[in-house]
């Protein structure tokens, strides 16, 4: 969350509603370590990343779905894609789990 | 104040500091925002939790490990009703780099980029200034070994140390210096020629072959560097490696997961 701390601070000030993504937990082979953390502000912003790219899309889809809905936090969990066209996942093998919640704490 | 804004206020003064967090289970989304020595601030949604969750934090931050972990409603272990993500934040680790030339002004960049506090310290007075090294955290006009002795018991294992000044005057008092610390690197730029130099003053003045050996010297992963930008490169590639314990060869050449737990 470090690295988008600045991000983070800006989008409060200026009164954004933010949802934030954070790896809580990764299974085999992983780009990130748990920690790592992406932002997204209600205008579709993005600070940080919690993949090598393989995921963020989702990740902002599931986000902005997040404040639209005024959830709950909730863990979000990726594997393993195959071949398969379109399909989002890690191409690495692992499997994350991701914490989505709205910043409002 | 509310969690955001301290957890922000200790990120920015660099203090260790930690986040325990409900992510599935009763309470989901609840916090607890631990520092060391002071009250938790927050709470999980259950006060047996939250002391056991406090003190399994402290110990987390201790050893700068971030993951999940299983508990019961009210903090009982191997049960696992509730999930709590503890994410560690430890101060940035420092690198102390000797000597202020051409080739330090290039490390400062890359050990920022890698997330380093720096300090680059020098005795003389006009190469030591922060005008030549605008990203260094701190600029340091001393000896060497007498910053070392101010600062050398809070040195840890993720902390480096960087000798690039190759003059023997100043080299060997810093490295004796440095090898009385617990820094996890210490490495001194020269040509091998220096280095031979510098390994035979540092035996006269007590280093054991041990001490010698601690000392990456000459200092960098041989990818072939010659400007300043590459040696900084190559340096920072060489500190990566001895934290984690890799052989720094391609990855085409070695088998095996590229990611590995790290310590």
């Amino acid at each position: 969350m470090r690295e988008i701390l600045n991000d983070l601070e800006r989008w409060r000030k200026q009164g954004k509603r933010v949802a934030l993504a954070r790896v809580v937990d990764v299974e085999g082979s992983g780009p990130r370590l748990p920690g790592a953390a992406m932002a997204v502000n209600e205008a579709g912003e993005v600070a940080g990343s919690v993949s090598g790219g393989c995921v963020e899309g989702a990740v902002v889809t599931e986000a902005l779905g997040l404040l639209e809905a005024h959830g709950e936090g909730r863990v979000v969990t990726f594997g393993y894609s195959d071949d398969d066209a379109f399909a989002v996942g890690l191409t690495c093998g692992g499997t994350i789990h991701l914490f989505v919640e709205e910043l409002n704490w | 104040m509310n969690l955001f804004d301290r957890l922000a206020e200790e990120l920015r003064a660099e203090r260790p500091v930690a986040l325990a967090t409900v992510v599935s289970g009763p309470g989901v989304g609840g916090k607890l925002l631990v520092r060391p020595g002071v009250d938790p601030e927050g709470s999980l949604g259950d006060e047996d939790l939250d002391r056991v969750v406090a003190r399994d934090t402290i110990a987390e931050l201790d050893a700068g490990r971030s993951g999940a972990r299983h508990y019961g409603p009210h903090g009982e272990a191997r049960q696992d009703e509730i999930t709590v993500f503890i994410e560690s934040f430890a101060p940035p680790p420092r690198m102390l780099i000797f000597g202020a030339v051409d080739f330090t002004a290039s490390l400062v960049r890359v050990a920022k980029v890698l997330g380093y506090r720096v300090t680059v310290c020098d005795a003389r007075e006009v190469f030591a200034t922060k005008l030549r090294f605008p990203f260094a955290d701190e600029v340091v006009v001393d000896w060497p070994h007498r910053l070392l002795e101010r600062v050398g018991d809070t040195l840890s294992q993720r902390d480096a140390v960087c000798v690039l000044t190759h003059d023997h005057k100043f080299d060997v008092p810093a490295l004796t210096a440095a090898l009385a610390t617990k820094a996890g690197y210490i490495g001194a730029m020269g040509s091998r020629r220096t280095t031979d130099e510098r390994n035979k003053r540092l035996e006269e003045a007590g280093v054991d072959a041990a001490g010698l050996a601690r000392i990456q010297a000459p200092i960098g992963l041989d990818i072939g560097a010659r400007t300043p930008e590459e040696t900084a490169v190559s340096i920072c590639a060489e500190i990566i490696a001895s934290h984690t314990g890799h052989r720094a060869r391609p990855l085409r050449e070695v088998d095996g997961p590229i990611h590995a737990p790290r310590a």
